[in-house]
C-alpha cells in the first residue's frame, strides 16, 4: 500500500504581458496526506489551484518548491519508473480523455503493456476484459471493440476508471471525476470509485468543487482559496461547522431541504475581501497561518 | 387522380433514399479507426479518383505497350494518324510513347517529392510542437525561414549551380522538396498544439507511454486526414514545379518528364507550327492530374472540417425540396381542376 507526502507545495506561473512579467503564485504551501483506504477531497473554486496540484502529483507539471513523497507501507519510497504505474489519473472531461481514433480496448490494454503487466496477446485481452467488468462495463466483449463515440459520458468515465487502475494504481487521482457527468449517473460512478477503493485499498484525491458529494465520497476536506488551504478537517466536521468564511459561502450555496426557501447569496460577495492568510485546522481546533511552511505555521487568533 | 402520380413517385423515391442515408449514418457502428479516415464517396471524390487511377495506369503500364521514344524517324512532324495516335514529332518520334514515358517521370517526381515534403514537415511541425518551448522556437523559426524563401528562384539557382550531368532525379526530388515543406509544416504544426493539450494525451502520458509513441499512436492518427491533404497538395506542387524547371530547361537530364516534353516543343517550335499533338496532351495530362488530386483534396477537406459535409447534405436537401415543390405546383397548374377536386375530397 501506498501513501503520499506532499509538503509545502508552491508553483508559480510566469505571466507575460508584453514585456511585464508577472508571477502568479497558483499553490501557496499546500500539505497534504494521502493514506491507502482514505479519500482526501480537495474543494474549491475555479483558479483555486486544484488542478494545479494534480498536475504536479501526476508529474505533469514541476512544483516550484516542496516535496511529494510516494511511500510504501514497507518504508521504501516509489521511485521514478515505478511513479507512473502506483500514481494514476481520472479526468474530468470523460468526452475529452479518450482519444477518439482508438478502441476502448487500446486505452486499457497500453497501461497493462507499457508496465508490463501482462503478456502481450491473449493475457492482455483476457485482462482488459477483466477490468470493463470491474467497472460494471458488461457485455464487456461488446464494449471492448468499440470506440469512444459510442459510449455514454458515464460509461467513458467507467472506462477512464478502469485505464487509471490497470497498471495497479495505488493513488488515484480523481479531478472532478463527475462534475462533466448527469446528476442521475453521478451517484453510480461515485459508488463505483468507493468499491474499487475499498478492494484496492487505493489512496484517493478527489477534487471537487461540491461539497455535497465531497461530503458523500471522502473522509476528509480540504477547502482551498486562491492557491491556499483556508480549511481543513473530517468531511463533517468541515461541512456541518465550517469556520473560514469562504466554506461557509460554500456551505450556504449547497441546497438544504430542512430549509426550503434557502437564503442565496443575496448579497454579492466581494471575493477579493475574503481573507486567506489564516486556516481553520478542525483536527488542532485552531487558526494557523497559511501561505507559510507547515512547519513554521503559528496558531492565529481569529473572531470567528 | 392521375396526374398526382408523377409527384408522388419522386417523395417516395426520396423519401426511401433519406432513409437509407439515415439509416446509414446511425446504423451499425464502424469498428475501426481507419474507417473514419476514409471520405464519403461523391460524385466529385469518384471523377478525381477515376483521373489519378487512369493517369497512374497509363504511366505505370503504358511504357511497356508503346514503342521507343527516341526512335527517330524520317517522317517529319506529322498529326495524329493509325500509326502514330498522337502523331510525331520533329525527329519523327512518336508522341505518344514520349507522353507515356513522361507522364511516368513526372509521377516519380510527384511522388517522391511528395513523400519527402511530408516527411519533412512532420518532422519540423509535429516533434516541434509537441516537445514546446525551445525545441519549438527553434523549429518554427527554421520553419520561418524556409517560409520566406523564394522557391522558384532558389531552386532555380541551386539547378543551375549543380552540373548538368549530376543533375539526376534525386537532385532535382530534394530540390523541390526542400523548398516546399515550409507551410505545411506550419499548418501541422497548428494542429499538433490543439492536440498536444487534449486531456487523451495527458492521459496517455500518465500512464507511462513514451513520448516517441505519445506523438506516434495517440496524436498522429488525429493528424493523418491533414497530413493526407497536404500529401495531395506537394505531389501537386511538385509535379508543377518540375514542369517549371524543365521548361526552361533546368529538370533532371537523363530523364523524360511532362515538363522536358514540353521544352522540346517549345524548342521545336510547335505552337508557330501547329503541332497541336505535341503540346496539349502533356499539357492536358498536367491539368488532369492536378484536377483528380484536388478533386480528392476537397473529399479529404471534409473529414477535416465535417461542416463542410454538412453543408454539402444541406444543399442536396435544400435542391431536392425545390425539385418536389416545382413538380408540385406544375402538378397542380396542369391538373388544376382535378387536384383541387381531390383536395377538397381529401377535406
Amino acid at each position: 500500500m501506498t501513501s503520499v507526502h506532499v509538503t509545502d507545495l508552491v508553483k508559480d506561473y510566469t505571466i507575460r504581458n508584453g514585456l511585464k512579467r508577472t508571477r502568479l503564485r497558483a499553490v501557496d504551501h499546500v500539505s497534504l496526506e494521502l493514506t491507502p483506504g482514505r479519500t482526501v477531497a480537495l474543494v474549491g473554486e475555479s483558479g483555486s489551484g486544484k488542478s494545479t496540484i494534480a498536475k504536479i502529483l501526476t508529474r505533469m507539471e514541476k512544483p516550484t518548491a516542496g516535496t511529494v513523497a510516494v511511500e510504501r507501507d514497507d518504508g521504501t519510497t516509489v521511485d521514478r519508473s515505478a511513479y507512473r504505474r502506483e500514481v494514476q489519473m481520472v479526468f474530468q472531461d470523460p468526452f475529452a480523455s479518450l482519444n477518439p481514433f482508438h478502441s476502448i480496448e487500446h486505452h486499457i490494454a497500453r497501461p497493462l503493456r507499457i508496465h508490463n503487466r501482462t503478456a502481450k496477446g491473449e493475457e492482455t485481452r483476457e485482462r482488459v476484459l477483466e477490468m470493463l467488468e470491474r467497472v460494471n462495463l458488461t457485455p464487456a466483449a461488446n464494449i471492448a471493440p468499440r470506440r469512444p463515440h459510442e459510449l455514454s459520458g458515464g460509461q467513458r468515465q467507467r472506462v477512464a476508471i478502469a485505464r487509471a487502475l490497470a497498471p495497479g494504481a495505488k493513488v488515484l487521482i480523481a479531478d472532478e471525476p463527475v462534475s462533466m457527468l448527469d446528476v442521475s449517473i453521478r451517484l453510480g460512478v461515485l459508488n463505483l470509485m468507493g468499491r474499487l477503493q475499498r478492494e484496492d485499498d487505493l489512496a484517493v484525491l478527489y477534487i471537487t468543487h461540491d461539497l455535497a458529494t465531497a461530503r458523500h465520497f471522502s473522509d476528509e476536506i480540504t477547502v482551498l482559496y486562491r492557491g491556499r488551504v483556508v480549511e481543513r478537517g473530517p468531511a463533517d466536521a468541515v461541512i456541518l461547522d465550517p469556520h473560514h468564511e469562504y466554506t461557509k459561502l460554500l456551505a450556504a450555496a449547497a441546497p438544504d431541504p430542512e430549509r426550503p426557501g434557502r437564503v442565496t447569496a443575496a448579497d454579492p460577495v466581494d471575493r477579493d475581501a475574503i481573507d486567506n492568510s489564516a486556516c481553520y485546522d478542525h483536527f488542532a481546533g485552531e487558526w494557523r497561518e497559511a501561505g507559510v511552511p507547515a512547519a513554521e505555521a503559528k496558531a492565529v487568533t481569529r473572531a470567528d | 387522380m392521375t396526374n398526382l402520380k408523377p409527384t408522388s413517385e419522386p417523395s417516395v423515391a426520396d423519401s426511401a433514399e433519406l432513409l437509407a442515408e439515415t439509416s446509414a449514418e446511425s446504423g451499425r457502428p464502424v469498428r475501426s479507426g481507419w474507417r473514419m479516415l476514409l471520405p464519403t464517396m461523391t460524385p466529385w471524390l469518384a471523377i478525381g479518383l477515376g483521373l489519378i487511377v487512369a493517369i497512374t495506369l497509363f504511366g505505370v503500364i503504358g511504357p511497356y505497350l508503346v514503342g521507343d521514344p527516341r526512335a527517330i524517324r524520317d517522317m517529319g512532324l506529322t498529326g495524329p494518324s493509325a500509326d502514330f495516335w498522337l502523331g510525331t514529332t520533329q525527329t519523327g518520334q512518336d508522341v505518344l510513347a514520349q507522353l507515356a514515358h513522361a507522364t511516368r517521370g513526372s509521377l516519380q517526381i510527384g511522388v517522391i517529392v511528395g513523400l519527402l515534403a511530408t516527411a519533412l514537415s512532420a518532422f519540423f511541425g509535429i516533434y516541434g510542437a509537441y516537445r514546446g518551448r525551445a525545441v519549438d522556437e527553434v523549429f518554427s523559426l527554421f520553419t520561418n525561414v524556409f517560409l520566406v524563401i523564394p522557391g522558384l528562384p532558389l531552386v532555380i539557382v541551386i539547378s543551375g549551380f549543380v552540373p548538368a550531368e549530376s543533375r539526376g532525379l534525386w537532385t532535382i526530388a530534394v530540390v523541390l522538396a526542400v523548398t516546399s515543406w515550409a507551410g505545411s509544416a506550419r499548418v501541422l504544426r497548428a494542429q499538433t498544439l490543439s492536440v498536444r493539450n487534449r486531456d487523451y494525451v495527458a492521459a496517455s502520458q500518465v500512464s507511462g507511454e513514451r513520448p516517441w509513441r505519445v506523438i506516434i499512436v495517440e496524436i498522429l492518427p488525429n493528424l493523418l486526414p491533414v497530413i493526407a491533404s497536404q500529401f495531395v497538395f506537394a505531389v501537386i506542387a511538385a509535379i508543377l514545379g518540375e514542369a517549371g524547371l524543365s521548361f526552361i530547361g533546368l529538370g533532371a537530364s537523363n530523364s523524360s518528364t511532362l515538363g522536358t516534353m514540353l521544352f522540346y516543343a517549345q524548342n521545336g517550335f510547335a505552337l508557330s507550327l501547329g503541332a497541336w499533338w505535341w503540346f496539349i496532351p502533356p499539357g492536358l495530362i498536367i491539368a488532369l492530374f492536378g484536377t483528380g488530386l484536388s478533386l480528392v483534396n476537397f473529399s479529404i477537406d471534409e473529414i477535416i472540417n465535417p461542416k463542410l459535409k454538412n453543408l454539402r447534405l444541406h444543399r442536396k436537401r435544400a435542391r431536392r425540396a425545390a425539385r418536389l415543390e416545382r413538380e408540385l405546383a406544375q402538378a397542380a397548374r396542369r391538373g388544376g381542376p382535378a387536384a383541387t377536386a381531390s383536395k377538397e375530397s381529401a377535406r
